[in-house]
């Protein structure tokens, strides 16, 4: 589904991605862990192009995205994202955060969108703060309508960028509950994310980065059991 | 005996040559002569009121001009300096210098210059003194409004438009539904401001003949030999104009700030 042949990524002269290559298929969730600085974020930015690559493509359902042609707005459709941060629209209700992108870019109609997200906020809980504006909510409410938002224009992959690092810690459980649910359905997922035990129970595949490489990726269980690599080890020894 | 008829006679006292019939006006008979003199003598006070529709007019039509120009000012450098690194449009670029040319020399030198050169040098040749100022005002006030928008449009957290642009909204779509009314709702004060020395600066053009307020304002002064009450009085104008403005901008940001309420 996601396809990343030699990708590089640097800010000025700091090289950030080094020649990095992983194929990502439909219904996996990989779960991207590292130390901080590592490129991960970076590396999820650059799938949905929010970051643009200094070199090597990427390659979304048969769409090459690095193509300077290709119309970024139709890929970026088909791939939710959700920020650290939640970037709700601070100016707008939660419904109309929800419906605005279903709406302009003609997925769906007003009425049409107005019900998906109803049903949407229903499912996380939240239907009574539909007419509520994001200073009115918790960070882990907000995250969980930054979810929900993404999630109204039928994504085929959800990224996650460290959705709960900016939690309260008695947060942190209600959002990864709606990622769980997710992940669940079979929605194919890249989250970015300090949460071991996320990552251990909801991940098919755990990489761990450093120095802008994907230095050991396993299936979460051997991942965490046998770590190989010196780096991991130590990682791992610091974060569990 | 009517106002008229104190004023003829206090003022007849006022000018007489004999020092004892000057000497027994009361300051406050002079007083009331020098203001019905400043004000209601041939019914000047419809030269005031005059002055204030045009300066509202002129004020109106420079705000007008500025924020248009302002705006497009500020899309075009906003938009240049977010362009993608190796994706740089060359036409841009080049109306981004114009832009930047535009800013530099108009914050550059002084108001007065500016409008003595639109009137003098560059329209010497119309009469319409009052729309070639109004033109210089919008051209000067352009260049303020757009660094004040640009400050506004950059203000932003680079989130909101990654937001926008990541649920595969366009560029136009993000900046007019989500980065434009936040940028709006911050920059109203600074933007409030700009209008207020707007509106007070269009006092300038009566250099070039605009025939604003503080133009009648000097007619009469120069008719009646008496600077204070024409000069105080207009001043109390622009006071009044200034507030009501102030307290229309201030019920307009607590509207704005709606979303806001916790």
């Amino acid at each position: 589904m996601i396809d990343v042949k030699h990708l590089s990524k640097s800010f000025g002269d700091h090289l950030v991605l080094d020649d990095l290559s992983e194929h990502i298929s439909p219904g996996e969730k990989v779960v991207i862990i590292g130390p901080s600085g590592s490129g991960k974020s970076t590396f999820l930015r650059c799938l949905n192009l929010l970051e643009t690559p200094s070199s090597g493509s990427i390659t979304f359902d048969g769409t090459v995205l690095t193509d300077p042609k290709v119309n970024i707005d139709q890929v970026r459709r088909k791939m939710g994202m959700v920020f650290q941060h939640f970037n709700l629209f601070p100016n707008m209700t939660v419904l109309r955060n929800i419906t605005l992108a279903p709406v302009r870019t003609g997925l769906m109609d007003r009425n049409e969108a107005q019900a998906e997200a109803e049903k949407l906020l229903r499912r996380v809980g939240l239907l009574d703060k539909a007419n509520a504006y994001p200073a009115q909510l918790s960070g882990g409410q907000k995250q969980r309508i930054a979810i929900v938002r993404a999630m109204a224009m039928r994504p085929k992959v959800m990224l996650f960028d460290e959705p709960t690092s900016a939690l309260d810690p008695e947060m942190v459980g209600e959002v990864l509950e709606v990622m769980r649910e997710l992940a669940q359905e079979g929605m194919t997922m890249v989250v970015v994310t300090h949460e071991m035990g996320f990552a251990r129970e909801v991940g098919t595949r755990v990489l761990f980065m450093d120095g802008g490489r994907i230095l050991e990726q396993d299936e979460p269980h051997a991942f965490f059991a046998h770590p190989k690599q010196p780096r991991t080890i130590e990682f791992l020894s610091k974060v569990l | 005996m009517g106002l008229s008829d104190y004023f003829e006679l206090w003022r007849e006292m006022m000018l007489s040559r004999d020092p004892g019939v000057a000497d027994s006006v009361t300051w406050w008979q002079e007083f009331f002569v020098r203001f019905y003199q400043a004000f209601l003598e041939g019914d000047r006070w419809q030269q005031y009121l005059r002055g204030v529709g045009v300066t509202l007019l002129v004020t109106a039509m420079a705000l007008a001009i500025g924020v248009v120009l302002g705006i497009v000012v500020a899309m075009v450098r906003t938009a240049h300096d977010q362009q993608r690194p190796g994706r740089r449009n060359p036409l841009l670029g080049v109306v981004n210098l114009l832009c930047k040319v535009y800013v530099t020399v108009i914050r550059g030198t002084p108001m007065m210059v500016q409008i003595m050169i639109m009137g003098m040098v560059i329209f010497s040749s119309s009469r319409n003194y009052t729309m070639v100022g109004a033109l210089t005002l919008g051209i000067n006030s352009g260049a303020y409004v757009a660094e004040i928008i640009r400050g506004g449009l950059m203000s932003l957290d680079v989130g909101q438009s990654e937001a926008g642009r990541s649920l595969g909204l366009g560029y136009l779509d993000t900046m007019r539904f989500i980065v434009i009314p936040q940028a709006f709702k911050a920059i109203l004060p600074s933007l409030g401001n700009e209008f207020i020395i707007l509106l007070k600066d269009t006092s300038l053009i009566s250099i070039i003949g605009g025939q604003e307020l503080v133009y009648f304002a000097e007619n009469i002064v120069n008719r009646t030999f008496e600077a204070m009450f024409p000069l105080v009085g207009s001043a109390c104008i622009y006071l009044v104009l200034v507030l009501i403005f102030t307290w229309l901008q201030g019920k307009l940001e607590r509207r704005l700030r709606q979303s806001d309420r916790r």
